[in-house]
């Protein structure tokens, strides 16, 4: 077999894989920015995932749930890391209802480190009545259930306009030209100074939307780091062993002569 | 197995020898004489091995926390990537683990294409060869399934809906695969079931595979029939095991830069959202190791002439060892068929592309252009070739360079002219 054949076979092959995940749909290009996770040893950004976990909390939480995140995850390795006493002061913020105790009635207390995160309505049909019919989507595994990732998330909190001539909105319809259709339920969310950062960074929106969609970055891929620094040390190990396997391999064979 | 006997040195190892001759079959395995010129697309037998038990490792781990419960399957499996100590590390080795798996089975099949492996008289090793890659996809199909994410649900719909394209019993069948009268829950648990029991039957298959291959020996790059052992061939050990380890190793090097720094590629990211049986996802695709026969399914507009063209195309392999006609196994020796089989190596991943896109316009006249010439392909190109073709000489053996060789000596006895030259 030649080796433009190989070549070739390779070329064909990726471009398959590429295009598999891209249908037929043409959107504008995704904004640029630049992500800390990615890469060889891509990590979190630890002060942007802090001021993430703000934006979601004070801005998204009053519609997008959580589910799959503890209180406790906050304060993790290669999370936010706030402090514990930080992630328990942010727990205790929420109440969350328990029991039943011992008389058989159920109670209201704080949160505990071990809760889940507490979420914005009761069930699927009180957030779609809340909400014009449209569900928000629980955001803990969001970005690797969009195309696009972190970028689409990014480019899409970014690409509310006006919408250009000839297209008809509904009542509580937004344009959005990375929004798969261009139509969107959720109103432009943030804007400049909607919050006020406890680190003192100025709260533009490409700011916010930058934090918060590193958040759920992490969110969705809580063990990131862990994954890159395994991914290094075991790659690195393969190659190494390969080398000298394919130097043993070259011994072995001299004996049965010299080129095969 | 080989011809000469063994026997153990120690006592103890005769008398266990005498009762379970384990020890036989290991000095089988590692004496077996192979030939010595096998290139590294030889190597992928041993590489399939490593995947089939990489998946059987970490599925045996991922089932102890998993939960086969429509309610539940979504949120164990965050749970897994989550909360379980390596969960993620084992859930993506897992999922890459079937990509990888394919990637390595089609090198497989695609060299046994070259080679002429599947040829007299190795055609029981390639039959197996067809029903394990049967399982394979079934498998994979039903491992697919147990996320329970959108692409899950959906792909489990139109899949099982195919069988309702059949006569009479079609929507009887549907019903009964179902358990019920949608895919739900009785469908995710015996989905389950059944993917976590076909690996065994793999395994098993696996170990037949294999012996039938030790009987006749390696089929190798030049197609002859070779004296074993002979100077053409090398023991197994070490000489097969280290190249193959060799290999394997830079196999694993890809299969780890998939797990640790692109993860999810390879999947569809609709299959983070959890299945919702009123929300259908805009596209339905498989995996892209299904891809080209999706696209076979799709180009035939009837529903059941699709089902049947999908299934024949996989099942028209195994008649292939009678479909080519040509006495000479490698394509090295082969010009015209050489040209045949790169255009239908280019034909699959034509078909595997127009399986991702939507089944309209231009898309679909390639995918019936690609789907006609596959059959062509087997039916016509391969019996006619097999007469028409005119092949370069073989040569006698892989040490020495004398031309005159035969693909098989039952051959050469019923030739008389190569019967002189072998003289």
């Amino acid at each position: 077999m030649s080796k433009l054949k190989n070549i070739l076979f390779v070329f064909i092959f990726s471009i398959i894989v590429l295009n598999s995940s891209n249908s037929a749909e043409k959107s504008p290009p995704f904004l640029e920015t630049k992500w800390t996770f990615k890469g060889l040893f891509g990590k979190f950004d630890r002060a942007s995932l802090q001021r993430g976990y703000q934006v979601y909390t004070e801005v998204c939480a009053s519609c997008h749930s959580m589910k799959y995140l503890t209180y406790r995850n906050l304060a993790e390795k290669g999370g936010p890391e706030f402090s514990e006493a930080e992630a328990k002061a942010i727990a205790a913020s929420f109440e969350v209802t328990d029991g039943p105790d011992s008389t058989g009635e159920m109670f209201v207390r704080p949160a505990k480190l071990s809760d889940k995160f507490v979420m914005p309505y009761a069930n699927e049909q009180e957030a779609k009545a809340a909400n014009g019919g449209a569900y928000p989507p629980d955001m803990s595994v969001l970005v690797k259930a969009r195309k696009g990732g972190a970028d689409y998330i990014y480019s899409l909190l970014l690409g509310y306009s006006e919408p250009p001539e000839g297209v008809e909105l509904d009542d509580g319809v937004y344009y959005n030209k990375y929004m798969y259709g261009n139509k969107i339920k959720m109103p432009a969310p943030l804007s400049d100074d909607l919050i006020e950062y406890t680190d003192g960074t100025k709260a533009t929106a490409e700011q916010m939307s930058k934090d918060v969609t590193n958040f759920l970055m992490w969110s969705a891929e809580p063990h990131l780091e862990q994954r890159h620094k395994t991914g290094f040390r075991v790659i690195a190990y393969l190659i190494i062993l390969t080398v000298l396997v394919y130097f043993t391999m070259k011994k072995i064979w001299s004996r049965v002569e010299p080129k095969v | 197995m080989s011809d000469h006997e063994y026997t153990p040195s120690s006592k103890f190892g005769k008398w266990f020898n005498d009762r379970l001759p384990l020890l036989t079959l290991a000095n089988h395995l590692t004496d077996y004489p192979t030939p010595k010129n096998l290139n590294y697309w030889w190597t992928f037998g041993g590489i399939l091995t490593f995947c089939l038990i990489t998946q059987i490792v970490t599925g045996l781990v991922l089932a102890m926390h998993y939960i086969a419960h429509a309610d539940m399957a979504f949120s164990s499996v965050e749970h897994i990537m989550r909360d379980v100590n390596y969960g993620w590390l084992l859930r993506y080795v897992h999922a890459n683990g079937a990509s990888m798996f394919f990637l390595a089975v089609y090198i497989h099949i695609f060299r046994s294409l070259f080679y002429g492996s599947y040829k007299s008289p190795r055609e029981i090793i390639w039959i197996l060869g067809i029903i394990i890659y049967l399982l394979m996809m079934a498998a994979a199909f039903m491992g697919y399934v147990l996320p329970w994410g959108q692409m899950s649900f959906w792909g489990a719909t139109v899949i099982t809906n195919l069988f309702s394209a059949i006569p009479l019993v079609g929507e009887s069948i549907t019903t009964w695969l179902w358990g019920g009268y949608s895919v739900d829950n009785p469908t995710l648990t015996r989905f389950f079931t059944l993917h976590y029991l076909i690996p065994f039957l793999i395994l098993g298959l696996v170990v037949l595979h294999i012996w039938a291959l030790h009987v006749p020996g390696n089929n190798n790059p030049v197609g002859i029939d070779i004296k074993k052992p002979s100077k053409d061939t090398v023991p197994f050990h070490p000489y097969i095991v280290i190249k193959d380890a060799f290999a394997l190793l830079m196999f694993c090097i890809v299969f780890a830069l998939f797990v640790f720094y692109q993860p999810n590629i390879l999947g569809h990211a609709d299959n983070y959202i959890e299945a919702d049986p009123l929300v259908t996802p805009a596209h339905i695709v498989p995996e892209w190791y299904l891809l080209p026969f999706y696209a076979i399914l799709r180009s035939v507009p009837d529903k059941l002439m699709g089902v049947v063209a999908m299934l024949s195309a996989i099942l028209i392999l195994a008649a292939l060892p009678w479909l080519d006609t040509s006495k000479v196994r490698s394509a090295v020796f082969r010009p015209l068929f050489r040209q045949f089989y790169w255009i239908l190596v280019a034909d699959v991943l034509i078909l595997g592309y127009v399986g991702a896109m939507p089944a309209e316009g231009l898309y679909l006249l390639i995918a019936r252009v690609a789907t006609a010439y596959y059959f062509a392909h087997f039916l016509i190109i391969l019996p006619v070739l097999g007469w028409k073709e005119k092949t370069t000489p073989l040569p006698l053996s892989i040490t020495e360079p004398v031309l005159g060789g035969s693909p098989n000596l039952a051959a050469a006895r019923s030739d008389e002219k190569i019967e002189k030259t072998i003289k």
